[in-house]
């Protein structure tokens, strides 16, 4: 490609860039404007800038603790999912038995069946033992997430010979030693993987935890819903709270952004 | 690991009573629930078929049924077009092409929810204002009835999609050898022919994966749907996830909201497998 192409195209890119970011200006600038700047002007540059919706809307999403219990969920959440997946996959690739293709299959199957097919009967019976708080929602995601982690896993495992097991075996490892001591660790690029997918998906979900959380325990979407319920048409708090609750993200992309991108991929074309 | 073995049982405990208890025995009691009369409590009486009659004769499950298939046909084709353009731009070598990944991508970060929230505010107010300026009446009134709503729909989804759809293609296109490519280019292929003979079929498989990927999650899209337009005005913008949901929650017909959840995945999961029966028959062919 010449000069002239690969300006051509520069060009072509950053305009789809701004394109692109726009939404996140308009969101930026008003958010620092009263309810009149707004009103006088969208698109313009916040004058007078204020902080104080930043302010407002920090005390009324009780952010830090609306940002801990989402932490304290997702972390919780994707540690059991990691274990549990990495587990079974690893029990199903060292079998080769009909069965074990079963229950693949098995596995396989559940990641077909949309979350509106069980949510009424899965949040009565989770009710009826008392379990509709963080740690019944804990369970539910790694009963919903683990089918994708044990087939991502499972396909990380066919390269690792099994003569990695026996030699282990040989020297008198249990097989619970060999899994934790030899083959996990082989296993943390995938672990990466199936980290960062789960992150993503649990940090971000609202229709699940709001039938399973009491108030107290709100994440941040969840919270997010109900201030933007109280404060409609006041753009200024609104806007400010949004900025607010996509910081996080935002941080963790550009801090996590190479594996980020790498487990997107793998999630999607293992 | 031998089958009788009980650290084979072990191993796979802890993820087969997680999917029991969430998703299988609780898609069983739902299968169950829809032909009866169940209230979320209890039921008295086995009613056959009556729930799925009243499904098909349902206005507000058609009209999402409906609503549901334009937008799947339209995201579909628009984040495959839009997610392999960008993959082209942004694999070609000029300053600043990683940069641009970066930003593509990042809207896929955030929740559906608070993008919908963000959406509202520009094709309310940032729509708003930008029709003012630029005397352009079609850019006023978004949200406010079933087209701007669909559309509205529609830019989310593109808006925060493409950049994922992008990073997928960018996979196939790196696998595909150079030395091909500079090989048609001295036979003299132009840069189209060098598109359509040798990228497009070499990245055949992408096409699987993307297609199954936009369309389940377009049909399955709740989230967008509720921050932006919560189905208004007057449902027309409601989709099948969420009318199931407020079939449910809403209006307290929880056996209704079963039968139509069983669609649903009747739905979902045909169109899944057919697609990806067919797209790998299609890359053997190739």
């Amino acid at each position: 490609m010449g000069k002239k192409g690969r300006t051509t195209l520069g060009i072509v890119g950053i305009l789809l860039g701004i394109l692109w970011l726009f939404p996140f200006y308009l969101i930026l600038t008003n958010s620092f404007k009263t309810p009149k700047g707004i009103f006088a002007s969208v698109l313009s540059f916040p004058h007078p800038s204020t902080g104080d919706n930043y302010v407002n809307s920090f005390k009324a999403l009780n952010f830090i603790g609306s940002l801990t219990n989402s932490l304290i969920i997702t972390v919780c959440a994707v540690l059991l999912i990691i274990l549990a997946s990495s587990m079974a996959a690893y029990a199903l690739q060292r079998n080769h038995s009909k069965l074990s293709g079963g229950l693949l299959m098995l596995f396989i199957s559940a990641m077909l069946i949309p979350f509106q097919s069980v949510m009424i009967p899965l949040t009565a019976n989770f009710g009826a033992v008392h379990f509709l708080n963080m740690w019944g929602l804990v369970i539910m995601y790694v009963g919903f997430d683990c089918s994708l982690s044990v087939f991502l896993y499972q396909g990380t495992l066919s390269s690792i010979p099994i003569a990695m097991d026996e030699s282990a075996e040989i020297e008198g490892a249990s097989r619970w030693q060999i899994f934790t001591k030899v083959i996990f660790p082989m296993l943390s690029p995938i672990t990466v993987t199936v980290a960062i997918l789960n992150i993503i998906a649990i940090w971000n979900d609202y229709l699940l935890p709001s039938l399973v959380l009491p108030q107290a325990q709100y994440t941040i979407p969840l919270q997010m819903f109900n201030f933007f319920g109280e404060y409609t048409k006041q753009w200024h708090l609104a806007l400010a709270g949004i900025t607010l609750s996509i910081i996080p993200v935002i941080l963790f992309y550009l801090f996590a952004q190479k594996w980020i991108i790498k487990g997107v991929t793998d999630g999607a074309v293992k | 690991m031998k089958n009788r073995s009980l650290s084979f049982w072990l191993f796979l405990t802890p993820t087969l009573v997680a999917l029991a208890l969430v998703v299988f025995i609780p898609v069983l009691e739902g299968l169950f629930y829809s032909f009866t009369n169940w209230d979320g409590l209890t039921f008295t009486k086995m009613v056959g078929f009556q729930n799925y009659i009243t499904l098909f004769q349902d206005k507000a499950f058609l009209n999402a049924f409906w609503f549901t298939v334009g937008f799947v046909i339209v995201t579909v084709i628009m984040l495959n077009v839009i997610g392999l353009g960008l993959a082209l731009l942004v694999t070609q070598k000029f300053k600043g092409n990683n940069f641009l990944r970066t930003i593509f991508f990042m809207p896929n970060m955030i929740g559906g929810l608070i993008l919908g929230f963000i959406w509202q505010f520009i094709f309310t107010q940032g729509f708003q204002a930008l029709g003012n300026a630029l005397h352009m009446d079609w850019l006023q009134n978004w949200l406010t009835n079933e087209t701007t709503g669909f559309w509205g729909l529609v830019i989310v989804t593109v808006w925060q999609m493409s950049g994922y759809i992008m990073i997928i293609y960018i996979a196939y296109l790196q696998n595909i050898p150079n030395e091909i490519i500079e090989a048609a280019k001295i036979d003299g292929a132009s840069a189209w022919q060098r598109f359509t003979k040798i990228t497009f079929p070499m990245i055949a498989p992408a096409f699987t994966v993307c297609m199954f990927l936009t369309l389940s999650n377009g049909f399955k899209i709740y989230d967008q749907n509720l921050s932006l337009t919560n189905g208004g005005p007057y449902n027309s913008t409601q989709m099948l996830a969420m009318d199931i949901v407020n079939t449910a929650y809403n209006s307290g017909n929880f056996a209704l909201s079963e039968a139509k959840a069983i669609v649903f995945f009747v739905i979902v999961a045909a169109i899944s497998l057919i697609q990806v029966a067919y797209n790998r028959k299609r890359e053997e062919d190739l």
